[in-house]
């Protein structure tokens, strides 16, 4: 048997105007745990898109080599039956299934009647949750379940197909650390069982742990295969081929220098809107003009809500408390009444409730401030491209034209259109709810620095994020949220990991 | 015209090559030809069935007296399609207006032929009865949240059982001759002519007027905002042809009854309407609606406000739709107006409006009510039977829908 189990030869893959991949090259040795990382808009995705079958044979160049042979797949069915099987990002679950019919969706048990022995089904997706370390009932509807616990899922319908060579495109982006750490063990334990892996990643530290081989792509280009088992291979070591250059810091240096209060929200109390509980618990917190202030907290700690209550009352029912902008206390019972009160809110998942997808990037800049492109209810259509353009060229969003569809940009790309969005209606507040979330390194960078460039023009920011390294690189003053509590806060030179991470998990006393 | 290209297609392409967008300069003929396929490919096929028929009828099809037939036969239907558009773009639907047409022909027939008020009286009672419902269904829809879907169902309902309730379940006719000539009159005469109306020309040759007017005001605003626009002999060409169209048009009505006046209604509606969904923040918000609901709502679009005024709107077009249906039937019936609520849709979703909302364009939707029009008209010179009739319609729908998702799906593979 040859060593490779794949190799992927001179793949060339065009799009009208773009070529996305050039001459790639990629070897995955038998048994290993292979990541890919690079850029967003890099083509990793395109290629595992080229392996998988998406983009049948002929409509690429280059070879597929699989097991010692040159296949060529029409589709996704073709290179499921050999054994080649991939999970994508966005998990492709229905909600209102159960864990087993998830799994053989497609693949269904049948009896000798034809129809589908249930006994059976649940019995082998027991078996196969067993195996993913997956302690739940397999008619559980997967719309119960959290994510990290649809991804095992997922794994489990992938083994269910007989997999030999897995692929996960970003599995750990959604999961919280607990989560992630079963899921990289798992992939340790599927190599055991002589599973082949290609993981799609952008976190190196998961990268260096769990991984014998990195490829790094770049530009459509393979840059270079490193081994992490000889020698040292550091994370630096890996940005370096990424971005093909040094990153001095994943944080760009900014003189802070807080002026006036610009925002204090008061005994910010907001109740869940279906459950008797309060989800954020007589919050106080004030933003400088001129300052990050980071908000870190667990996972339903009530971050999101908080910041979604305070921005026209998006969230939440009963909501009290006090909210003042530069010191005049405002009511903001809408969205529209919010923004013209100076605060903007750029959301945690930008697909779902921060972008129009389907329209261009002058129509998504323009929409949370017509207003301001209108005279008596008519939007002045020259002055919003001009004004996307505008934003185009400062932001450095890589795209061909403001006409381009959002829904085709990469998520690095698709974030600074939404923070063009908020910034073009001016405010003094900007709150970015998890404004780096999926996307990759020199990007997250270029966020980094237009954040810097904010708050040196006078706004006020604050930064809610899981990632503590983030918060602690870019933010002035953190505050922690514990269970819907404002626990503590600490200036940026007297935090560390540890000391945030013991006040997020406090639960009972309030520090304020 | 598909689903994602607003009316300034000719200059605005939805995914230009990065040579064309990122400079200022213009475009030549080729290229905007096979970027525009694509988009344009509606009105191809409109061409296409226009000239078809115009064959298979012998010329018939395209005489003076049909062209002004099928403006008759066919004008409410295009309303509707106005109103259902926006609806639709906004990722609702509405099943109700057929019977809406019914009932505000009813309320007018009973106003003005049983109760004997001035023919006036009954077209304002019809647009308030319009109004009412949409504000009815609006309330439901924007304010409590429930589907469109089962809204106007109910409304459906409701409204031919509120028709046969106001009627005493006869038909009454016929209109005084003012209300007649108001809603299915002509223009003629008005300025003399030998064997053709001059004033109807003059109104063709006013929009070609209008048309290269604003054509060039928009050009020179693009070309001061460093935007790309077509060349010169182009944008000439371009107004040439489609004057060409217009005053062919006009001609052959000049020469049958003179200019319809539902055409001028028609004509008025559809500018209004395309501008207002394209350059009007209201329409703005409703494409922001149908593309992300959540997105809208917390870029501080109103989306209940906006969903309560689409519904207005629509009683308002589908009110106007039945004045016009009832002074041309001479009367109201129990039965009138049904089924136009899907022909209307039909027109929609022929035109590229998509079922998930956040696509469509008014001028899309008039050409594909026109499509059906003109096909349902030149079926029935050639004496093709009703049953057959329908089967073609509803493959053309599958059809023309089913081009569209394929042609989407090709433009999402290349990316």
């Amino acid at each position: 048997m040859a060593e490779n189990i794949l190799e992927m030869r001179s793949i060339t893959k065009t799009f009208p105007g773009v070529k996305a991949l050039e001459n790639v090259n990629l070897d995955v040795h038998r048994g290993e745990i292979h990541a890919i990382c690079g850029e967003n808009g890099a083509g990793k995705s395109t290629l595992m898109k080229v392996l998988s079958g998406v983009y049948p044979a002929g409509s690429y160049d280059g070879e597929i080599v699989y097991d010692g042979e040159s296949v060529h797949f029409g589709g996704i069915r073709d290179s499921e039956h050999v054994g080649i099987v991939i999970i994508h990002q966005e998990l492709a679950l229905v909600p209102y299934l159960s864990i087993a019919e998830n799994i053989f969706l497609g693949n269904e048990r049948r009896g000798r009647s034809g129809l589908i022995d249930w006994n059976k089904a649940n019995a082998d997706a027991a078996a196969l949750l067993a195996s993913v370390g997956l302690d739940e009932n397999p008619v559980t509807p997967v719309g119960q379940l959290g994510v990290g616990k649809q991804q095992l899922v997922e794994i489990a319908k992938a083994l269910s197909k007989d997999v030999r060579l897995l692929i996960l495109d970003e599995p750990t982006a959604a999961l919280n650390d607990n989560d992630s750490e079963h899921l990289l063990g798992l992939l340790r334990k599927l190599q055991e069982r002589g599973i082949t892996s290609i993981m799609i990643s952008h976190k190196l530290n998961e990268i260096t742990a769990i991984s014998d081989r990195v490829t790094v792509i770049r530009d459509g280009k393979t840059v270079e295969t490193l081994s992490l088992h000889a020698g040292e291979v550091t994370q630096e070591r890996i940005i370096r081929g990424m971005v093909g250059r040094d990153l001095e810091s994943f944080y760009p240096d900014r003189v802070s220098s807080p002026g006036e209060e610009v925002l204090r929200v008061e005994d910010w109390t907001v109740w869940h809107p279906t459950q008797d509980r309060k989800v954020v618990d007589n919050a106080t917190f004030t933003v400088r003009a001129g300052e990050v202030v980071g908000i870190a907290g667990l996972m339903g700690a009530g971050r999101t809500e908080l910041a979604m209550s305070i921005f026209g009352r998006s969230y939440g029912r009963d909501i009290s408390g006090r909210v003042f902008v530069r010191g005049t206390e405002v009511k903001a019972r809408t969205v529209s009444e919010a923004i013209g009160h100076g605060i903007a809110y750029a959301t945690e998942d930008r697909k779902r409730y921060g972008l129009n997808l389907i329209e261009d990037i002058r129509r998504n800049v323009s929409a949370a401030a017509l207003g301001k492109l209108s005279t008596r209810g008519w939007v002045n259509g020259n002055e919003e491209t001009k004004i996307a353009e505008e934003s185009r060229k400062s932001m450095n969003i890589k795209a061909p034209s403001v006409m381009s569809v959002v829904g085709k940009l990469s998520g690095g790309n698709q974030q600074k259109v939404v923070l063009s969005k908020w910034l073009f209606t001016d405010p003094d507040v900007l709150i970015l709810d998890e404004p780096t979330r999926g996307i990759d390194v020199g990007a997250k960078y270029e966020i980094y620095t237009i954040v810097n460039k904010l708050v040196d023009a006078g706004k006020a920011v604050v930064v809610i994020s899981s990632e503590l390294p983030e918060l602690l690189g870019i933010c002035d003053r953190i505050y922690t949220l514990s269970a819907g509590r404002m626990t503590g806060q600490l200036p940026v030179r007297e935090a560390t990991q540890e000391r945030l991470m013991e006040l997020m998990t406090k639960e009972k006393e309030l520090v304020g | 015209m598909t689903r994602t290209v607003p009316p300034e297609a000719e200059e605005t392409p939805q995914e230009p090559t990065p040579a064309v967008a990122l400079h200022t300069g213009t475009s030549n003929l080729a290229s905007l030809l096979t970027r525009n396929l694509r988009t344009s490919g509606i009105y191809i096929a409109f061409v296409a069935i226009v000239a078809l028929f115009a064959i298979l009828t012998d010329g018939v099809s395209l005489s003076p007296g049909n062209i002004t037939n099928i403006i008759l036969q066919y004008s409410y239907i295009l309303i509707l399609a106005i109103g259902m558009v926006l609806v639709i773009i906004a990722g609702h639907i509405d099943l109700s207006v057929g019977s809406v047409v019914a009932l505000t022909g009813a309320v007018s027939a009973v106003l003005v032929i049983q109760q004997d008020y001035p023919w006036w009286v009954g077209i304002l009672a019809a647009i308030a009865v319009g109004l009412a419902v949409g504000a009815w269904q609006g309330f439901w829809v924007a304010y409590v949240g429930i589907p469109a879907f089962i809204v106007t169902l109910a409304g459906m309902l409701l409204f031919r059982g509120l028709t046969q309730q106001v009627l005493g379940n006869i038909s009454l006719s016929p209109f005084p001759a003012e209300y007649g000539r108001a809603a299915s009159g002509f223009l003629n005469g008005l300025l003399g002519g030998d064997g053709y109306d001059v004033f109807t020309l003059l109104i063709g040759a006013l929009a070609v007027a209008g048309y290269a007017f604003s054509g060039f005001r928009t050009r020179l605003a693009r070309i001061k905002y460093q935007q790309p626009v077509e060349s010169f002999p182009l944008f000439v060409a371009r107004v040439v042809l489609v004057g060409a169209v217009v005053m062919y048009f006009a001609w052959q009505l000049a020469h049958a009854r003179g200019l319809p006046i539902v055409l001028i209604i028609l004509g008025v509606l559809v500018l209004a309407y395309g501008v207002i969904s394209k350059r009007s923040v209201f329409g703005r918000q409703i494409y922001a609606i149908g593309g992300n609901l959540a997105a809208a709502q917390l870029s501080g679009v109103k989306v209940k406000v906006v969903n309560f005024w689409i519904f207005v709107n629509m009683g308002f077009l589908a009110a106007v739709a039945g004045i016009i249906y009832s002074a041309r039937s001479n009367g109201a019936q129990p039965s009138a107006g049904n089924m136009f609520e899907l022909d209307a849709i039909a027109a929609c979703f022929i035109g590229g409006a998509a079922v998930t909302g956040g696509v469509g364009t008014v001028v899309g939707a008039m050409v594909g009510g026109l499509i059906m029009a003109v096909m349902s008209n030149g079926m029935q010179l050639m004496g093709v039977e009703q049953p057959i009739q329908s089967v073609i319609k509803g493959l053309v729908l599958l059809m023309a829908v089913a081009f569209d998702v394929y042609n989407k799906r090709r433009a999402g593979a290349t990316r």
